[in-house]
């Protein structure tokens, strides 16, 4: 039967999908930016929603929820795949109200009035079915898509507002984002980076050289040497896996220390995050480690007897840092919250 | 010879007692002895007057006169010279100097013979400290003050190479000491472009010929530990010149004619020299050096070769046991009164005073826990893990990225110095100052041990005007297969940081804990002061 056969080959797809993630995250596979796995999982969401038998919208969020939470429980860390569940649901959600012909700022928002008068009448408003509901969410979705693929351009366009001549920027570790900033600014200004190499993994050198290939002269100084160079640089941009919701950041380690650093001197610390890293959960005990880089660094008898730590993220509280730039623009961190209160509804915080 | 104007003064004795002498000259000459000073002296004197004669025809008897007016208040200098210098040179000297053609050569003799007499005098009145010619090219300016007022020291010549006539200046004198120069090694970093970058791939003992005839050769082994960094930290490196040069003064031996404390001194140059072309010397070192210096320059004249080197070398001893054995018990007594039980300690890298403390804590049965933190790219973090775990300590070993995970566990942080300035910044590894700098913004207590030896009369607020490059490869690394940095040297626009030291603010630290007890880091200038006036 082609309905079958449909969801046999979604969830070949799903599970496809699944065993990428986990393998990316053990390091195994290549490495991943971001901004793919956020085109991933919404293509993926528009599969199912494409594919998958549901008659309303409530069916169609369970659905997606369940998937959803699957997909997260495969790389906890990897937070965009759940941003991401979480932007189709305020889809659907939008999706559906417009289609029952009520305005949206009164469903979005949550005065007090409107918390004591209505009281728990969110549930069984999704049952209704509406016939063009299926092709106005794929038409909602390919539009984040659209969204997605614009980000990096969209934040490199505001490098030039950003970098004046003969500056002299830090950044720590590879971000792709930052990368592409950096080198559009490059084609108008001359400035100097120094680039943390960011161990054991140091990624760092990649970023360096990749660079130094488009005639931006480039420096590789080791993580000691942070702080003593600190007081040379202008300005330090850096890149980041997640920004939570009171502005602060899930960076790479070694962040947290740059962050302080930049503080004693006063130097403004910039980060390049495109909104699809914005996430409302924090678990704070999720701190992954990894331990497999320790063997090449210590020998066999030692090991044996010592706690080694190999943290892979840092938190970094949002008083450290100035500015966010996103695809949207720039802002504080003091207003990330409101932005954060655009994107997802407070239901979907818990998937 | 005999046609100069100038002979026409003197009386027919005095020209003969020269040609005499000149002849004698002459016949040491072609037997291929060594020349004394003072026939080296007269032969100089001689080719001046030479030349003097050949180039003036006019005023010859002006010029007379006025040698005969300087001939007088000549014989008096050197009648101040020392003994082996009296007698028959005296009257000779006088009447040479009389005969001298060009004031430069006269005023030459006379100032080296004033500065004898002035040695001789600041010597009897012991204060002994050597005066300009003499020199090293160690690298820290050591002047210690005799007025209460500092003497502003000499800009070193280790931060002065874009400096193109600073570097023909050491190119020079290096020739004349017969140490080779060491060569740069790849693209410096622009705000870097004052300092050294060698590369370890290229020793300097590559250009000395085997045996090495001017510089010791214990001391041409160490310089090549030095610069493969076979011996790191700075009392490891202290420890091993002090040793070599009790083997150096072993095997010395004074030439005829010399006295032993100026000799050896100037013997002492050129090894100095080229410790500084295989590594920059450390603050640490510096102090020892000048302190052999002052004992050298102390041995009275009358002392006998091995009485005298028996004395230095139980000075060297005394000064190794003082400073550096006697000065790690008492500050592992003080430091031990810090560490309470259930503590948990963070150190970085490898500083042998620190771990010292902490197996001394450990065997009086203090129960804590270590974490060793460490750093790319030397990774000495290593070397004091497996000493630590050798004793039977617990440790936990990160790196220094980890920092911010790591912290909130920490309860004290000891650190290491390389040197204390006296504007109370730490000089340290690198890294140090980010380690202070996180774990004050935790509240985390920061305690830095060091021995008074260290302390150092500079001032520094950066790491950039004074530090030392290591090797830039060193950075290089592979990982997953793959060394991105590999040819780093044929992008243009690349540059590889490799930093040795830098300097922490002294408001991260807490305390600083020395042999003479526990002190706040701005009273690092009062122990110096306390120092000098002892001394």
């Amino acid at each position: 039967m082609p309905g079958a056969d449909k969801e046999t080959e979604l969830s070949e797809r799903i599970e496809a999908f699944l065993s990428e993630l986990k393998r990316c995250g053990s390091g195994a596979g290549s490495l991943r930016g971001s901004a793919e796995t956020a085109r991933e999982t919404t293509s993926l969401l528009r599969r199912i929603t494409a594919q998958a038998r549901w008659s309303n919208a409530g069916d169609l969020m369970e659905i997606i929820r369940k998937e959803g939470r699957r997909m997260t429980a495969g790389q906890p860390s990897e937070t965009t795949v759940g941003n991401m569940v979480r932007r189709v649901l305020k889809i659907i959600r939008e999706e559906y109200a417009r289609s029952r012909g009520s305005t949206e700022e009164a469903d979005q928002q949550e005065s007090l009035h409107k918390l004591l008068t209505s009281g728990g009448s969110s549930e069984d408003n999704f049952r209704q079915h509406f016939t063009h509901l299926k092709a106005n969410v794929i038409e909602a979705i390919n539009e984040l898509l659209t969204e997605l693929e614009g980000t990096t351009d969209n934040i490199s366009m505001q490098a030039l507002e950003h970098i004046h001549s003969n500056e002299v920027i830090m950044t720590i570790g590879r971000s792709r984002t930052v990368e592409a900033f950096l080198k559009d600014a490059a084609r108008k200004r001359k400035f100097h980076v120094i680039v943390a190499e960011c161990a054991p993994f140091c990624q760092g050198h990649e970023m360096a050289t990749s660079l130094s290939k488009e005639d931006i002269e480039t420096t590789v100084i080791p993580d000691a040497a942070i702080f003593a160079v600190m007081s040379r640089v202008n300005k330090v941009i850096i890149g980041t896996q997640t920004v939570l919701a009171n502005g602060g950041l899930r960076a790479v380690n070694g962040t947290h220390t740059l962050a302080l650093a930049a503080k004693h001197h006063s130097t403004p610390l910039i980060v390049c995050a495109p909104m699809f890293k914005l996430s409302p959960q924090w678990d704070s005990a999720l701190q992954e480690l990894v331990l497999r880089s320790f063997c090449f660094l210590l020998p066999g008898e030692i090991l044996s007897k010592v706690n080694a730590h190999c943290p892979v993220f840092d938190y970094v509280p949002p008083e450290l840092i100035t500015l966010f730039i996103s695809n949207i623009g720039g802002n504080a961190p003091s207003y990330i919250y409101r932005l954060m209160s655009e994107l997802y509804h407070p239901e979907d915080h818990e998937l | 010879m005999a046609d100069s104007d100038g002979r026409q003064v003197d009386g027919v004795n005095h020209a003969t007692d020269k040609d005499v002498k000149l002849q004698e000259i002459a016949l040491a000459k072609n037997e291929g002895k060594e020349l004394t000073k003072e026939e080296k002296q007269r032969l100089r004197k001689e080719k001046k007057q030479h030349k003097k004669n050949k180039k003036d025809d006019k005023g010859p008897p002006e010029k007379e006169k006025e040698k005969e007016k300087a001939s007088v208040p000549a014989p008096s200098k050197p009648a101040t010279q020392s003994p082996a210098h009296k007698a028959a040179p005296a009257p000779v000297h006088a009447s040479e100097s009389a005969a001298a053609a060009e004031k430069p050569a006269k005023s030459k003799a006379e100032l080296r013979a004033e500065r004898r007499a002035r040695q001789d005098s600041e010597r009897t009145s012991k204060q002994g400290k050597k005066e300009g010619g003499q020199q090293s090219a160690s690298s820290k300016p050591k002047a210690t003050p005799n007025e209460l007022q500092p003497v502003v020291k000499r800009l070193p010549e280790h931060v002065q190479v874009d400096d193109p006539a600073a570097l023909k200046k050491l190119a020079k004198k290096l020739e004349r000491q017969q140490v080779p120069l060491r060569s740069d090694y790849g693209y410096k970093v622009s705000l870097f472009s004052h300092l050294h970058q060698y590369s370890r791939k290229s020793p300097p003992t590559l250009q000395i010929s085997i045996p090495a005839t001017v510089i010791h050769p214990s001391i041409v082994r160490l310089g090549l530990q030095y610069s493969q960094g076979i011996i790191a930290g700075s009392n490891a490196r202290s420890v091993a010149l002090l040793h070599t040069f009790k083997q150096v003064i072993q095997d010395y031996s004074t030439p005829p004619n010399e006295e032993l404390s100026r000799d050896l001194v100037n013997k002492l140059s050129p090894y100095i020299s080229f410790l500084s072309q295989c590594r920059p010397l450390s603050a640490s070192m510096g102090n020892a050096i000048k302190y052999i210096k002052k004992e050298i320059s102390n041995i009275p004249s009358q002392c006998k070769e091995e009485e005298a080197k028996g004395k230095l070398q139980a000075c060297i001893d005394s000064y190794i046991n003082e400073k550096i054995i006697l000065a790690s018990e008492a500050i592992s007594k003080y430091a031990i009164e810090k560490i309470s039980d259930g503590d948990v300690i963070l150190v970085y890298g490898c500083s042998s005073l620190v771990n010292h403390i902490l197996c001394k804590a450990f065997e009086k049965q203090r129960k804590f826990r270590v974490i060793v933190v460490d750093s790319r790219p030397r990774l000495e973090g290593r070397e004091a893990l497996r000493r630590l775990v050798k004793k039977g300590i617990r440790c936990t070993y990160v790196l220094i990225s980890a920092l911010s995970y790591i912290l909130p566990e920490v309860s004290k942080v000891f650190l290491g110095a390389h040197a204390l300035l006296a504007n109370g910044y730490v000089m340290s590894r690198v890294g140090t100052s980010q380690i202070a700098l996180v774990a004050k913004a935790y509240n985390v207590p920061v305690l830095v041990c060091c021995e008074t030896y260290k302390f150092c009369e500079r001032v520094q607020t950066d790491s950039f005007v004074s530090n030392e490059l290591d090797d830039p490869d060193d950075l290089i690394v592979t990982r997953n297969g793959k060394s991105h940095l590999e040819n780093w040297q044929t992008v243009k626009s690349l540059g590889l940081l490799n930093l040795v030291y830098d300097v922490t603010p002294p408001d991260f630290v807490d305390l600083v804990i020395t042999d003479l007890g526990m002190i706040p880091c701005t009273s690092v200038p009062v122990v110096l002061r306390v120092k000098n006036v002892d001394q």
